[in-house]
């Protein structure tokens, strides 16, 4: 178990900087989710605190304990971290059962020690029936179970997940994702999980931090990246939401201020209590806050997209054709270039 | 869409063309040598092979042979393995350097590898203090023994051995390693416990691989062994064709059946092997975290160091100032230094000949092979015909089958007058042209069919949907995206027969001879210094070609220079 702190962490490849001044401190059995779109250094930073790659400049502690400095580097086979790839990274020579058992045969444990731990993981993972098995005789999740006993087995203070559910089909992850978190309530321990999939960083994380372009934008509850972003990239990456530009009419309370929006006035959340009537602002708005009604803002319809339980309905503002709404309707959509209104139910001013 | 193929006529006329080469230069040879062997016209096989078994120098041929071939094959295991991990597993520095420096003595044709190592041991050499020191100072050179022939076929075959174990690793996938590392694996106990278990397949592979190679050889054990009293197959067979001539192709055939034997009891195990493995890994890739070899960085790299230069360079500096010299045995020293053996080698009718022969013999095999090759390899990877495919597999035969067996199905298939024509190839340079027909051509195709592999097979579908016959389509769709691998293939070949010995060995005659024929001649001779000067000369257009080649390599799909990852 450990706490994790990450102090002005900077990693430069070819003289191309992959982090930049990272700064991050995760609480002991914390779940962490680092999300965000590829080469954004969300997988550079799993390695460095994997110690797989060394750190160009700044530290890393994982508890107490130094483990990564410009001058110096723990080996990552002495870190005692459990790490889970995206393509399982099962020994294709070892049985089920010696790949859970290699890391304590390596530290030279009892045999009876050894048994015990093997058996107990596992019995966790529902695989014993499974352990005399190659890995090549598994299902994917099999496969990815397999490398879940693996690091409980070794009893690590941190374990580092890299993508470990991009390699499944649909209905396998949620399965999966209901097993990592189980997994996070039995081991207690500190997880770290790389993904650009929002869905599952949403499902596990007690926290998330958003990152792009080799930085951190936003570390936060999986709440408030969502309803509270602090910044357009993440407002936009972060449920696909949408950030049109508006100008303040009134300041209501410290946490609420009225905006007008291409030409009518909504009422938005915010934290700026410095707020002045006329300033330009920027509105984080998610698709469903918005609610096709008999006024409001007065768009045409463009297009409508079934989604299944839903349809998305991308609206072309009137007033303004650079502006695109988009609305989610239990309804069929209007016909196309048909005009509606639009009226926005909530919303968060960057 | 089968009617359409089979359709096309000049899909027949390609397969048509190259039935008939692989029938001609290929299988009629080889397989007239071993049904006129194995079925001879008088007596019969089995008392004919027990009577050639039965001689004490067949036995001790055959001894040899295994004895040689196995040790250095192991030795070859080993230096290859330990530079395949270095490269590919540590953060030792300057690998481009270090790579090249291992594959030289593979790119330098084995009769120049055997002369240079031989002025290098010379009592007159530079190493002559170090022989003094270990009381090795003879009256002859201490390569002229066993030792001698297995030290050089190991270091002959290393590099091969390193290319093929160097790929084993990259099937590793990297994940697979590094889960080794944070499960608390040293690089050391990463190394026995993950890395040499998956590589047990490609270890034994490579060790079938040297083996072959060993069996193979002629240059090595003609010029140390044959002094040396130390006779393996193929110089055994040298030896009875070029004292008796044809009289004695019967038993001669006998020999080459054992070497057949022998080298495809290597080739099995490798297929066996390769068949395997492939159901094993479907990924792999370069290593992200390479091992620190930490304090122990600069030891690692002297001793790689000094051992590359002592085996690859060295010989070459003894082999420079022995064509410096006026004679054997002189000083190297500013005034005895002299440009004779050169104006020799350019200038003496037997060496100018050579160079002229083995030029010819190298532009035009190249042209055959390469104008045949691609619509070979179209036909079998392409269309994936099942004739062509087949016939790939034959082709592979007289590369993969050591060259002096080719060189005796050659004479046995040839040396009678062809019928029509009442012209006998035997004793002119179109036999030599002919066996390399079928020798190279198997190795002048695999970077064709490796750059056309890598075409998508939808371009070929959509040029059939605008109605092209599959000449068009060859000149139009495929050529363009290969033509950099056919120039490769081409040019390699070219390497090859400007350098080969072994199946020329047998096959010249006078007016007919090849550069092998006369760097061994001469050095058999007494004549060294001169054929330090031809090595030299030849060894400049080697690398000339070697350095041309990867400088245009990134135009090449990977895997198509046989020295490049």
């Amino acid at each position: 178990m450990a706490s994790i702190k990450i102090n002005s962490v900077s990693k430069i490849f070819d003289n191309v900087a992959a982090l930049k001044d990272i700064n991050l401190e995760f609480i002991d059995g914390e779940f962490i989710s680092l999300l965000g779109p590829s080469g954004c250094g969300k997988t550079t930073l799993l390695r460095i605190l994997a110690g797989f790659e060394e750190v160009s400049d700044g530290e890393v502690f994982i508890g107490k304990e130094l483990v990564s400095s410009k001058s110096f580097h723990v080996l990552p086979e002495k870190r005692n971290i459990g790490m889970v790839f995206q393509a399982y990274a099962l020994w294709p020579h070892m049985s089920v059962w010696e790949n859970v058992a290699f890391g304590l045969k390596i530290q030279k444990n009892d045999k009876k020690l050894i048994k015990k731990k093997v058996e107990e993981a596992l019995e966790v993972v529902g695989l014993m029936e499974y352990q005399k098995r190659k890995p090549s005789e598994l299902s994917g999740g099999q496969k990815q179970r397999v490398a879940l006993a693996r690091c409980m087995a070794m009893e690590p203070s941190l374990i580092l997940f890299d993508e470990p559910l991009a390699n499944l089909d649909l209905n396998l992850r949620e399965s999966m994702l209901e097993e990592f978190k189980n997994f996070h309530k039995r081991l207690k321990c500190t997880m770290i999980y790389v993904t650009h999939d929002q869905g599952e960083a949403m499902a596990l994380s007690d926290r998330i931090a958003v990152m792009g372009n080799g930085t951190v934008m936003q570390l936060g509850t999986p709440q408030e990246i969502y309803h509270k972003p602090v910044s357009e990239e993440v407002a936009k990456f972060v449920g696909r939401g949408m950030v049109v530009d508006g100008v303040v009419t009134k300041n209501i309370t410290d946490q609420q201020a009225e905006v007008m929006i291409l030409g009518e006035n909504f009422i938005f959340r915010q934290h700026k209590t410095y707020l002045n009537t006329g300033d330009s602002v920027k509105v984080s708005i998610k698709s469903e806050d918005l609610r096709i009604s008999s006024k409001g803002i007065a768009t045409k319809v463009i297009s409508g997209i079934y989604q299944g339980n839903s349809w998305s309905i991308l609206l072309e503002s009137i007033n303004d054709q650079t502006t695109m709404l988009k609305v989610n309707s239990f309804d069929a959509p209007p016909k196309e270039t048909e005009v509606v209104y639009i009226e926005i139910k909530d919303g968060w001013i960057i | 869409m089968m009617r359409s193929k089979t359709r096309d006529p000049k899909v027949l006329l390609i397969l048509f063309a190259v039935s008939l080469y692989i029938l001609l230069f290929c299988i009629y040879p080889i397989g007239k040598l071993l049904v006129q062997t194995i079925l001879p016209p008088t007596g019969d096989f089995a008392s004919l092979f027990m009577h050639v078994v039965g001689e004490k120098t067949v036995q001790k041929a055959i001894y040899h042979t295994l004895d040689a071939s196995l040790i250095s094959a192991f030795f070859s295991l080993i230096i290859g393995a330990i530079f395949a991990f270095l490269i590919t597993l540590t953060d030792i520095r300057n690998k481009t350097i270090l790579v090249f420096l291992l594959l030289i003595p593979m790119l330098i044709p084995a009769q120049i590898t055997a002369v240079s190592w031989l002025e290098l041991v010379s009592p007159s050499g530079p190493l002559v203090n170090v022989l003094n020191y270990f009381n090795l100072q003879g009256a002859s050179n201490p390569l002229y023994s066993r030792e001698g022939v297995i030290l050089l076929l190991s270091i002959e075959h290393a590099a091969m051995v390193f290319l093929a174990l160097r790929a084993g690793v990259y099937t590793i996938p990297a994940n697979v390693i590094e889960a080794a590392r944070s499960s608390g694996a040293t690089p050391t106990g990463t190394l026995f416990y993950i890395i040499l278990p998956l590589m047990t397949p490609f270890l034994i592979a490579g060790l079938a691989l040297a083996f072959v190679a060993s069996i193979g050889n002629f240059g090595i054990p003609a010029l140390l062994g044959i002094p040396g009293r130390y006779l393996v197959l193929s110089t055994l067979i040298y030896q009875r064709l070029s004292s008796f001539g044809p009289s004695v192709l019967e038993s001669v055939g006998i020999l080459s059946i054992i070497l057949i034997l022998m080298a495809i009891f290597g080739l099995l195990v490798q297929y066996i092997v390769n068949k395997s493995n492939k159901t094993q890994m479907v990924e792999g890739g370069k290593i992200n975290t390479p091992f620190k070899l930490g304090r122990y960085r600069l030891a690692v790299e002297v001793a790689s160091w000094s051992f590359l230069l002592f085996v690859s360079i060295l010989p070459l500096i003894a082999l420079i100032k022995t064509s410096l010299v006026p004679a054997l045995g002189m000083d190297f020293s500013l005034e005895n230094l002299t440009a004779d053996n050169f104006i020799f080698a350019i200038k003496n009718d037997v060496s100018s000949r050579a160079f002229v022969n083995s030029t010819f013999l190298g532009i035009v095999t190249a042209l055959i092979v390469a104008l045949f090759s691609v619509p070979f390899a179209y036909m079998s990877v392409i269309r994936k015909n099942k004739i062509a495919n087949f016939l790939s597999m034959v082709a592979d035969a007289p590369f993969a089958l050591p060259g002096i067996v080719l060189s005796i199905a050659s004479i046995i298939a040839f040396i009678r007058p062809l019928p029509l024509v009442h012209f006998s190839l035997y004793n002119t340079i179109w036999i030599i042209f002919v066996a390399y027909l079928a020798r190279f051509l198997a190795f002048g195709m695999k970077p064709v069919i490796a750059s056309m592999m890598q075409i998508d097979k939808s371009l070929e579908e959509a040029a059939q949907t605008v109605g092209k016959d599959s000449f068009a389509r060859i000149r139009y769709i495929i050529l363009p995206q290969i033509l950099p691998s056919v120039m490769a293939g081409a040019v390699l070949v070219f390497m090859g027969a400007f350098n080969e010995l072994t199946v020329s060995s047998l096959l010249w005659s006078v007016d007919n001879e090849t550069l092998g024929v006369v760097i061994y001649n001469l050095y058999d001779e007494g004549n060294a210094t001169g054929a330090a000067a031809i090595s030299i000369l030849t060894v400049i257009v080697t690398l000339l070609i070697v350095s041309i080649l990867s400088f245009f390599s990134r135009k090449l799909p990977k895997g198509t220079l046989p020295w490049q990852a």
